[in-house]
C-alpha cells in the first residue's frame, strides 16, 4: 500500500520521463502498438539513469516514422533532411565535443538515402549513438520495401514478395570498426534500456539495432496482424547470442532473430580525439 | 593573418576572408574549382583553433554545418555547380529553420560535369531557386580577389543577422587567379553575430520574431530545449501542418529579407551617369566592361557598366533607376537578363556566352557600338 | 601601362611556377597590379602548359594576356601553340635548345638561352626555370632583380635557395651579356 501524497519509485520514475518528453506535443503520430514510443522510453529511461544532463543532450532525427522522435524529446531536438541526421549530428559533436549526441532515426533514413553517411561517420569513429530503428519498411510512406526489408516479405512495392537483399546492420557496423554494436527486439524492454545505458557510457560511433513492429503497414501483410502476433514473433524467434557470427546475425523472412551486444570494445580513439591532435600540431 | 599585402588566388582569399569574418567551422568535398577553398581551410582552422572536416559528399557537407551553426559557430562549406545541386535541399533546411551558413559556390562551365576548370555565370538562377518552395536567399558576388576578400566579411554579417543562407558566387576564373590583395587589421571591420535569446530557457519561444522579423538564437546546450524542424512550424518550433501556419512561417521567411533588401544591396555604378547605355555584368566578367566603357566613351559613346555585387535579393532599383538600353553580358544562355528585362524602361540586349571564356573588352566594345548615336 | 606576359613549355618545365613568380614579384616587391592566370585546359593537350601574366601601374580589368608584350617558350610545341598572341614588334624569348623559330619570328624581338643545359650545368635540369627567370628580368627590366629574386625566395624550399640563386645569376648574366653584345 503507498500512503497518500507519498509517490512510488514508478511514479517518481514516470514523471521524469515526462520531464524528459515534449508532453504539450502529444498525442504523437505513431500507431497504436508501434514499436517506436518503446524505443524512446528505453532510452529516455537509460538516460535518467546514467544520470547525464538533458541539457547537454542533443537528439537528431530524419525523416520518417522515427524521424518524428526528435519533436518529442523535451531536449535540444533536430528533425532534419531525408537521410542526413547522422552527417547533420557529426557537425554538432565536431563543433562541440563535450555534447552527448544522439541520432535516433528508422531504417530507411539511416541506412538508404543515407547509407553513405552511415558507413563513412562509422569508419571515421564519430562519437555519436545510433539508434536505429528496424521495422523492416517505410511506414511514414504507407509501407514499402526497404533497405532492411527480409527477402520474400510483402510491401506495397513488393506485391509478389521481396527479392531484395536486407542490410545486415552490425554486420555493417563492426565491419567499419564501430566499437560498440547491438541489437535487440522491442520485446527486449530490459535489455535493450541496459544496452543504451551501457552505451551512453563509451565513446565513438556506437550502434544499436532495435527491431521493432510496424503492424499497420509492414505486419498485416507478413502474417502478423496485431502488434501482440509482432512481438510473439520477437519473443518466439529470438536468440542471444553475443558471439555470433554474420551469417547468424543475418535476419531472414519471419525467421530467427539473433540479438545481443556483438562488440565492445574500448581505447578507438575517436574523430573529435584525433582532431584535438591536429589541432596541438597545427597549433605547435 | 597578419595585416598586409599578400599574392593570393580568390580561393585563397574566400578562405582566409572566411576565417577574418570569424568562421571556425569548415565541412566540404573537394570539387574543380573549389578545392583550394578546402585545402587552405585544412591547413589554417587548426591554427585558428576552427574545425575542418573533410565529408563523404556535399549533402553531409552541408548538413555539417548546419548541425554546427547551432552550436554558435560561424560556419562555411565550398563547392561548385554539381556540389550545389546536391546540397540544394539542405539549403531549403537552412532557409526554413533559418540557420546563419555561408556557401560558396566557384561557378563553372555547366549543366552537368561541364568544363570543370573553366569559368561559367550558369547558377546565377540555381542561387536563388535552386530548392523547392517559396524562399528568400542572400548572394553576393564579387569580381576581384581582393573583393572576394572583402565580401566574405559582409557574407557572414548578412547569415548572421538576417538568420539564412548566403550563398556566396565566385566563378572558375576568379577561383584560380592571382592578384595582389590587402589584409586590414583584425579591428578593421565590424562583424555581426547573430542576435541571442534575451528571455531565459522556458519563456522563450524558439521561432518568436522580434519586430525586425528575426527570431533570436539559441545556441544547443544552453537550455534551451530547442526544436528545429524542416517541417512548416509554429514559434514553438513545432511542426503545424496547417495553411494559416505556412501561410505566417513563409511570409516571414521571405519578408525578412524583403524588408531589408536595401540594406543587403551592393551595387557597382560604373560611369554610368548621362549614360544611353549600360552594361550589365557580373563577378570576373564585369572587368572587361569597365575597359570596354572606357574606350566607348573615348569613340563618343555613353556607356556605362552596373555591377550587381549582391546578386539576390536582386537590386532592381538599380535597373529601374536609369532610362537606358541594357546590354546583359553574362556567361551563360541568359539568366539575369531576364531580371534586367522585369525592371528595365528601355530595350534589353542579351550578350551571352556559353562558358568556358570571359567576355574580351573588344567583345564588349563592339556590342555597345551598336548603341552610338 | 597595362603588360602581357605569355608563358609556355611543358609539364614539369615550371612554367606555371614561372608566371606565379613573375606576378608576385610585380605585385609585391616592386608595388604595381598583376594578375596571373593559369591555363587548365592546356593540361588536357598531352602535356602542354601556359601561364599568363598581366602587369600595370593601374588596377587590371581584364585579367588574361589579349596580345602579349613578352612570350616566354620552352618547348617548340608552345611556340607553335601561342606565337599568334604575340602582338607585332613583341619580345620573344626562347629556350634555344628546345626552340626552333620560323621565319614568322622576324616580326618579332627575339632573345634565345640555352636554359636547360645551364641548369644542368648547375646541377639540375629542374632549375631551368629560374634562368629563364634571370634571363628575362635581365633582358625585359619588367621586373626589377631584387623583386624577382625576392619573390623566388619566397616561393623555393630553403634547401634548394642556393641552386636558384646560381640558376637565376646565370640566367641573368648571360642576358646582360646578350643585351650588350646586342647594342
Amino acid at each position: 500500500m503507498i500512503s497518500a501524497g507519498k509517490k512510488s519509485t514508478m511514479e517518481l520514475l514516470r514523471e521524469e520521463v515526462e520531464s524528459l518528453l515534449r508532453i504539450d506535443r502529444l498525442p504523437h503520430v505513431w500507431c497504436p502498438g508501434c514499436g517506436i514510443g518503446i524505443t524512446l522510453n528505453a532510452f529516455l529511461r537509460a538516460l535518467i539513469r546514467a544520470k547525464i544532463d538533458p541539457n547537454k543532450t542533443v537528439v537528431v532525427s530524419g525523416i520518417g516514422c522515427t524521424g518524428r522522435a526528435a519533436g518529442y524529446v523535451n531536449m535540444d531536438s533536430f528533425h532534419t533532411t531525408h537521410g542526413r541526421a547522422i552527417p547533420f549530428a557529426v557537425g554538432i559533436k565536431f563543433a562541440r565535443p563535450e555534447l552527448n549526441v544522439v541520432v535516433f532515426s528508422g531504417d530507411g533514413d539511416l541506412f538508404a538515402i543515407g547509407g553513405n553517411h552511415f558507413v563513412n561517420a562509422a569508419r571515421r569513429n564519430h562519437d555519436i549513438l545510433v539508434i536505429a530503428v528496424n521495422n523492416f519498411t517505410y511506414g511514414m510512406t504507407g509501407g514499402q520495401h526497404g533497405p532492411t526489408t527480409p527477402t520474400g516479405a510483402y510491401t506495397t512495392t513488393t506485391p509478389y514478395g521481396n527479392p531484395d537483399r536486407p542490410f545486415n546492420i552490425p554486420h555493417l557496423a563492426i565491419s567499419l570498426g564501430a566499437p560498440y554494436v547491438a541489437r535487440w527486439t522491442t520485446y527486449h524492454l530490459m535489455q535493450l534500456q541496459n544496452s543504451i545505458y551501457t552505451a551512453l557510457h563509451r565513446k565513438g560511433f556506437r550502434v544499436i539495432e532495435v527491431i521493432s513492429q510496424c503492424p499497420t503497414v509492414y505486419g498485416r501483410r507478413n502474417e502478423m496482424k496485431s502488434p501482440l502476433e509482432m512481438m510473439e514473433y520477437f519473443r518466439k524467434f529470438s536468440v542471444r547470442k553475443d558471439d555470433a557470427t554474420f551469417d547468424e546475425m543475418e535476419l531472414t523472412y519471419n525467421g530467427r532473430i539473433v540479438v545481443g551486444v556483438f562488440r565492445d570494445v574500448q581505447g578507438i580513439p575517436t574523430y573529435e580525439e584525433r582532431y584535438n591532435d591536429i589541432i596541438r600540431r597545427a597549433q605547435k | 593573418m597578419k595585416p598586409g599585402y599578400y599574392f593570393w588566388s580568390g580561393d585563397i582569399a574566400a578562405a582566409e576572408g572566411a576565417i577574418f569574418a570569424g568562421c571556425r567551422f569548415y565541412a566540404g568535398y573537394p570539387i574543380t574549382p573549389s578545392s583550394e577553398i578546402a585545402e587552405r581551410m585544412a591547413l589554417r582552422l587548426p591554427q585558428v583553433g576552427g574545425k575542418f572536416i573533410e565529408m563523404e559528399d556535399e549533402i553531409g557537407s552541408i548538413a555539417a554545418i548546419i548541425g554546427a551553426s547551432w552550436t554558435g559557430e560561424k560556419v562555411m562549406t565550398a563547392t561548385s555547380g554539381p556540389g550545389i545541386s546536391l546540397m540544394n535541399e539542405n539549403i531549403g533546411l537552412a532557409a526554413m529553420t533559418e540557420v546563419p551558413i555561408v556557401i560558396v559556390n566557384a561557378m563553372r562551365g555547366a549543366p552537368s560535369t561541364g568544363l570543370p576548370t573553366l569559368v561559367g555565370q550558369g547558377d546565377l538562377m540555381q542561387a536563388k531557386w535552386g530548392s523547392h518552395g517559396s524562399y528568400e536567399i542572400i548572394s553576393l558576388y564579387p569580381d576581384s580577389v581582393q573583393e572576394t576578400f572583402d565580401l566574405m566579411v559582409d557574407a557572414f554579417n548578412y547569415a548572421e543577422k538576417y538568420r539564412v543562407p548566403v550563398l556566396f558566387l565566385i566563378d572558375g576564373m576568379l577561383a584560380h587567379m592571382y592578384e595582389k590583395i590587402y589584409v586590414p587589421p583584425e579591428d578593421a571591420v565590424e562583424r555581426i553575430e547573430r542576435k541571442r535569446p534575451t528571455k531565459p530557457p522556458g519563456e522563450q519561444l524558439i521561432y518568436e520574431p522580434d519586430e525586425d522579423l528575426i527570431p533570436p538564437m539559441p545556441r544547443i546546450g544552453e537550455g534551451y530545449k530547442i526544436h528545429a524542424s524542416g517541417l512548416t512550424h509554429n514559434e514553438k518550433g513545432y511542426p503545424e501542418l496547417t495553411p494559416q501556419a505556412q501561410e505566417r512561417l513563409i511570409r516571414r521567411l521571405n519578408d525578412k529579407i524583403r524588408k531589408h533588401a536595401e540594406e543587403i544591396w551592393k551595387v557597382e555604378e560604373y560611369r554610368t551617369d548621362n549614360a544611353d547605355v549600360i552594361v550589365v555584368a557580373m563577378g570576373s566578367n564585369a572587368r572587361a566592361v569597365r575597359t570596354a566603357v572606357d574606350e566607348a566613351r573615348k569613340e563618343g559613346i555613353k556607356a556605362g557598366l552596373l555591377r550587381p555585387i549582391t546578386i539576390w535579393p536582386f537590386p532592381y532599383k538599380y535597373i529601374e533607376k536609369y532610362a537606358v538600353d541594357y546590354i546583359v553580358a553574362e556567361i551563360n544562355y541568359g539568366q539575369i537578363y531576364h531580371k534586367v528585362k522585369e525592371y528595365a524602361s528601355g530595350n534589353v540586349e542579351l550578350l551571352p556566352k556559353m562558358g568556358g571564356e570571359l567576355h574580351t573588352p573588344q567583345e564588349i566594345l563592339h556590342a555597345l557600338r551598336r548603341y552610338k548615336k | 601601362m597595362r603588360i602581357e606576359i605569355k608563358f609556355g613549355g611543358l609539364g614539369g618545365q615550371g612554367i606555371i611556377t614561372a608566371g606565379y613568380i613573375t606576378a608576385k614579384a610585380a605585385a609585391i616587391y616592386d608595388g604595381k597590379e598583376s594578375a596571373f592566370t593559369q591555363d587548365y585546359s592546356a593540361e588536357a593537350r598531352g602535356g602542354a602548359s601556359t601561364s599568363e601574366v598581366v602587369i600595370s601601374d593601374e588596377k587590371i580589368n581584364y585579367p588574361q594576356v589579349l596580345h602579349a608584350d613578352y612570350l616566354i617558350v620552352m618547348s617548340q610545341s608552345a611556340y607553335n601553340d601561342y606565337l599568334y598572341k604575340l602582338k607585332k614588334g613583341g619580345v620573344l624569348i626562347i629556350e634555344e635548345d628546345l626552340v626552333k623559330p620560323d621565319e614568322r619570328a622576324k616580326d618579332f624581338k627575339v632573345y634565345g638561352i640555352p636554359a636547360t643545359r645551364f641548369a644542368e650545368e648547375i646541377g639540375n635540369p629542374i632549375v631551368a626555370n629560374i634562368v629563364m627567370l634571370g634571363f628575362f628580368t635581365a633582358v625585359t627590366g619588367v621586373v626589377s632583380k631584387e623583386a624577382m629574386w625576392k619573390s623566388i625566395e619566397e616561393r623555393i624550399p630553403k634547401r634548394f635557395l642556393e641552386m636558384n640563386q646560381k640558376a637565376f645569376l646565370k640566367g641573368y648574366d648571360y642576358g646582360q651579356k646578350i643585351l650588350q653584345e646586342s647594342s
